[in-house]
């Protein structure tokens, strides 16, 4: 199978840019002290050990969990400033995939896909509506499986359903939390290929929360490593494998 | 002693973010983005598919009723008085009580797990991200719907109540159909039946917030699904005994 390249063209504008963010819950302090700009067209893969705080992030990004301090500044909003109108209609610009998909189960694959057209974008015209789900599911690969309810589908089916409900609103960005986790190495690397073709093919910038390094790899123009509520390293797949830092030599071996 | 401060203070926390929980509601039932085609897709759930179980159940208890009040009614020679006493009976206490506490076992618990497992899913964050309103969509219309559907339960049950009570007495006397239905409705008046109406809007209020609240407000985990459903049982079953004591002392002052 045909490996997808992630792209090289990038604008140099930030879509998302995150300063000094601080975040703690009770007394634990999560997040010390992250620094990330997301440029227009880019991915960045944000890897770390389970627990650190990745996820956190994405959530302080979308406007999920208020942080303790620091700046989130999202398309040129600072997002924990806004009132719910606001960060509404921000959030129409953010697509979010969970690790688990989160799917509807009450409504089939059609229905989540038209449920953010008909109640974030208020469309109405049905043909509108059934054009936009047919294309999506083409580009995920998924026509046949429109009539089928969420329990019906396997993992890998899961995802891509998730992924196609969050590319229908057209987000300018797009936010991944652990795309790969609990998926074969061959769904996996299917999924990778498919964020790769949606930064082509939707012009997304995408922050890839994950720790599998085959889809670091494959999505990553550049990869974060993060480490006791802070990031430690920065930069591409092939310069932090052969960094000396025996942290990143730990993820990378 | 700690442990009791740290469970006053759990219950005051829980006491606050149930007061932020109705303030949502508030806000958001009083909008012009109400969405109907969900609210009649959940009359539907909470309404027609509890039919059936609050009908049995209220025909039984008019049976059994009638079956144990006729050996004192009669010792008084009072047997005459059975449909009245029935009918007031039902219609003023029995009826409502009896489909709210049904009410609060199927359909709290069932809006409780439905939330509940939503919310450990991710489900409702997912809707809440994309620009969508979890609270509308989800808790809005459910509360609501409990609201119209509760009266409309209650009145059937009433209804099958007295059908039963009319079979139980035909197996010691015949009684025509038309004769028992005008003692029991002739006995009837406004004081009877309104308050136990306005009754039951309460309690259908009562079994849509604690199921919403308990399920929207479910820890991660599947076993906070079991733990939301089985709370928003016994919560909305004291909040009915609670509503009835509180009616009845302001209908009994009032009237």
């Amino acid at each position: 199978m045909k490996e997808a390249k992630s792209v090289q063209h990038i604008d140099n504008n930030a879509v998302i840019k995150v300063s000094h963010l601080r975040k703690s819950f009770g007394d634990k302090l999560i997040l010390k002290n992250i620094n990330l700009t997301l440029k227009r067209g880019e991915n960045i893969v944000v890897m770390g050990k389970s627990g650190e705080g990745k996820s956190i992030t994405i959530q302080c990004i979308v406007g999920m969990q208020e942080p303790d301090s620091g700046s989130v500044n999202v398309l040129g909003k600072e997002v924990p400033e806004l009132n719910d109108e606001e960060l509404k209609e921000l959030r129409k610009h953010i697509g979010f995939l969970f690790q688990g998909a989160a799917l509807y189960d009450s409504m089939s694959v059609r229905d989540n896909l038209a449920f953010p057209l008909k109640k974030v974008l208020k469309i109405k015209d049905q043909k509108e509506i059934d054009q936009r789900i047919d294309e999506v599911l083409e580009s995920v690969g998924l026509s046949d499986a429109i009539d089928k309810m969420p329990a019906d589908l396997s993992g890998g089916m899961l995802k891509r359903v998730g992924l196609a409900r969050t590319l229908i609103v057209k987000p300018e960005i797009i936010l991944y939390d652990e795309p790969t986790t609990g998926l074969d190495p061959i769904t996996g690397r299917e999924i990778s290929n498919l964020i790769v073709e949606v930064q082509k093919k939707y012009k997304a910038s995408s922050i890839i929360i994950t720790h599998d390094l085959e889809c670091a790899r494959i999505t990553s123009n550049r990869i974060v490593i993060m480490s006791e509520g802070e990031y430690i390293a920065e930069g591409t797949y092939d310069e932090l494998h052969s960094s000396d830092n025996q942290l990143v030599k730990s993820f990378f071996s | 002693m700690e442990t009791n401060k740290l469970a006053i203070r759990s219950w005051l926390e829980s006491v606050g973010d149930s007061w932020i929980f109705f303030y949502k509601l508030l806000r958001n039932t009083f909008s012009f983005e109400f969405e109907w085609s969900e609210f009649v897709r959940q009359c539907y759930e909470i309404g027609y598919k509890s039919f059936m179980l609050v009908g049995v159940t209220s025909f039984i208890m008019g049976t059994v009723l009638i079956l144990q009040l006729r050996p004192t009614l009669v010792d008084f020679g009072a047997e005459s008085m059975l449909p009245r006493t029935l009918a007031v009976a039902i219609f003023r206490e029995i009826g409502p009580v009896i489909t709210g506490l049904i009410c609060a076992g199927k359909i709290a618990s069932g809006i409780g797990a439905e939330l509940g497992s939503m919310k450990v899913t991710e489900q409702i964050d997912s809707m809440e991200v994309s620009g969508a309103n979890p609270m509308q969509y989800l808790v809005v219309t459910r509360v609501i719907a409990c609201c119209l559907m509760l009266p409309l339960l209650t009145i059937l049950g009433d209804m099958l109540s007295l059908l039963g009570g009319y079979l139980a007495m035909n197996f010691t006397d015949k009684v025509s159909f038309f004769l028992y239905f005008n003692k029991c409705f002739g006995s009837l008046t406004f004081t009877d039946y309104l308050p136990a109406m306005i009754k039951t809007l309460f309690f259908g209020f009562a079994i849509g917030f604690v199921g919403c609240y308990k399920g929207y407000n479910a820890n991660r985990g599947t076993a906070s699904v079991g733990i939301a459903a089985n709370s928003a049982v016994v919560t909305a079953s004291l909040w009915i005994f609670f509503i009835d004591v509180i009616v009845v002392l302001i209908t009994n002052f009032l009237i």
